[in-house]
């Protein structure tokens, strides 16, 4: 089987430390882009949404991106729809991380629900484009470009807390609730 | 299944000694927490209602049990699914999923509007389960639509769902209050779908973004404008869009005397809309806050008119279509699609003359549900397709192919447009 999508694996091992490549998106990006609702799993059970993800906004994206990889992108990523399915997609795809301003609610929420790392930076998408190689630390919330190293800014301690545990179902089994509120 | 179940207690016995103004936002979210909340808060929460529709419901029901390992929901009566957004089944997969989702609904005693009943926010307001003062959530990013009641209602995933059906909990950051202070009355041809496009004009797409709105001076606004309002409060990023239930609202739905506008209580910023200047407005392919008067995109060729979805899919937007097309045909490069929200609210369509004078001009009647709205069936664009919806997403490809054009305007403009095949206003045809 030479299937490319072998590589893609569904778990990854977050913390694990390897070349990514830098996918760059403009701002308000939606989730209709993400996976558009004619690929959503409801329509098309037997197909793994990973395989959709980005699959007409960003054909190169959705047939080349590859687990590590790192999605920067401008203000507002992720408005529009309350797809769940959409972070999945990216998530299966094994995204390290997703690097915006900043982030709209519902796919917020979701993201961090699913345990996919999001970072919220402005100056950071500035000074990285499309197809850089780096290397991301989630040990020491750093990101490694060639000779310069970037902070990664944690999130808020309750959606740290869920993204760590690996998404809130995880979070809930192990604790048997929400994490603490301020 | 009784209504009592879900009766909304009063604040003060949630928790007396309530003091600080607040917005309506703060007030509902207060009493859902049990506790007196100010924006910021990171809360936990018991919503009163909490509703699935088809899309999604399949997955909130595999994570509940297979994730979370739980088998029965928190409370049957706090729950509502219903079948919309590909209804009837279009492939064999949605159907294989509906009957799963028939098949639990059954099995937890859970009241289920099936296909054909119509979309989720609509029929949520016309079976009087969402009413002033309630904590709303539902799989879908326009449960905002239920502030048109006067509740809190939010959009969340799978996940967050599935959570709440598992343990009747979630938690919230408390959002500050943004006051959109309309003043004046629409002039003729401009209607709440027009005020709707204004605010995302206005405040662009992300805007509003983890703030609520609250939509002030519109006590003479009936209930299907401030549906037609409310549905878009998410095109603008916000958690919530309410507005204050008074009027019609209050004499037919009671709201809670706990539940009042309090002009002391602080909102982050305020918007002024003047309803005497506003014009038919129109958002441009493919981003909802790209909005114009009319005037500005007059002229341009549409092949389909889409007259429908939770924003204008209501009797009184046929009604308005139908006192435009009354007597006429449909331009013949034109498909006009027309999907009710809700079998209600086809049967008063069907009542009076409105769907005859639709029919006689050449639109073709959908299933009521979210018809093309997600592209998923009933009417999906094709490449090089314009299409003039008075939904309330236009981005790329929503509805259909990559390269369609989706423009979102009121159903007068939608009326007019399917007479002239050209983007245009009711007074010029
Ligand atoms: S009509 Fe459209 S926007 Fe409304 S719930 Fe259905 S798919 Fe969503």
């Amino acid at each position: 089987m030479n299937d490319p999508r072998e590589r893609v694996v569904t778990r990854q091992n977050k913390r694990v430390k390897k070349m990514s490549r830098i996918w760059k998106f403009g701002a308000d990006v939606d989730t209709d882009q993400m996976v558009p609702g004619r690929f959503a799993p409801y329509m098309r059970p037997d197909h793994d949404v990973a395989d959709a993800a980005f699959i007409e906004a960003r054909p190169d994206f959705n047939r080349e991106a590859v687990a590590g990889d790192v999605i920067v992108a401008g203000a507002n990523f992720g408005c529009g729809s309350s797809r769940e399915y959409a972070p999945l997609a990216l998530k299966r795809r094994g995204i390290a991380a997703i690097i915006a301003p900043s982030f709209a609610r519902i796919f917020f929420r979701n993201a961090v629900n699913l345990g996919l790392p999001l970072f919220v930076a402005s100056d950071l998408v500035h000074q990285l484009h499309e197809g850089d190689q780096v290397t991301v630390d989630l040990n020491d919330y750093q990101l490694i470009h060639g000779e310069r190293s970037f902070a990664l800014p944690p999130l808020p301690d309750f959606a740290r807390a869920i993204v760590e545990a690996g998404g809130i179902v995880n979070y809930v089994r192990e604790h048997g609730g929400f994490p603490e509120v301020a | 299944m009784s209504i009592q179940s879900l009766e909304v207690p009063s604040r003060e016995a949630a928790h007396p000694g309530w003091q600080r103004p607040m917005t309506l936002s703060e007030q509902i979210l207060s009493r859902a927490a049990g506790r007196p909340v100010a924006p910021g808060d990171m809360v936990v929460v018991a919503p009163d209602l909490v509703m699935g529709h088809d899309s999604l419901s399949p997955s909130i029901i595999r994570v509940m049990r297979d994730q979370l390992g739980v088998d029965r929901v928190f409370d049957k009566d706090k729950i509502a699914i219903v079948l919309d957004h590909v209804s009837p089944a279009s492939t064999v997969g949605t159907a294989n999923n509906q009957n799963k989702v028939r098949a639990f609904a059954r099995e937890q005693d859970i009241r289920l509007f099936d296909v054909g009943r119509g979309i989720c926010h609509q029929v949520l307001v016309e079976e009087r389960l969402a009413r002033p003062g309630m904590l709303i959530f539902g799989s879908d990013s326009h449960s905002c639509s239920y502030g048109a009641v006067g509740a809190f209602g939010s959009g969340m995933g799978t996940t967050d769902i599935a959570l709440i059906w598992a343990t009747g909990k979630t938690w919230v950051k408390v959002p500050p209050t943004l006051r959109v202070q309309v003043r004046g009355r629409f002039r003729p041809g401009v209607s709440a779908k027009d005020l709707a496009l204004r605010v995302c004009r206005d405040l662009t797409i992300a805007g509003a973004t983890y703030a609520a709105i609250e939509y002030h001076g519109l006590d003479w606004l009936p209930l299907e404008g401030r549906q037609t309002l409310a549905s878009m409060a998410v095109e603008v990023g916000a958690k919530a869009g309410i507005v204050p239930p008074t009027g019609v609202v209050a004499e037919q739905l009671l709201p809670p005397a706990w539940l009042q506008v309090q002009e002391d209580a602080v909102y982050e910023q305020e918007l002024v809309i003047d309803l005497a200047e506003l014009e038919p407005q129109v958002a441009r392919p493919n981003q909802v806050d790209d909005v114009c008067d009319l005037s500005e995109v007059a002229g341009t060729d549409v092949s389909v008119v889409f007259l429908g979805t939770c924003t204008n899919g209501r009797y009184e937007d046929m009604r308005a279509a139908a006192r435009i097309l009354s007597g006429r045909r449909i331009h013949p490069n034109v498909r006009l699609m027309i999907t009710p929200a809700s079998n209600l609210e086809m049967q008063r369509a069907m009542r009076d003359d409105t769907l005859s004078i639709l029919i006689d001009a050449g639109a073709t009647l959908t299933t009521p549900g979210c018809g093309m709205c997600m592209g998923r069936h009933q009417g999906t664009l094709g490449d090089g397709d314009v299409c003039l919806s008075t939904g309330n997403r236009n981005f790329r490809g929503r509805m259909g192919a990559p390269s369609s054009r989706i423009y979102l305007a009121s159903p007068e403009v939608a009326a007019a447009t399917a007479i002239s095949g050209r983007i245009a206003g009711p007074e010029e045809v």
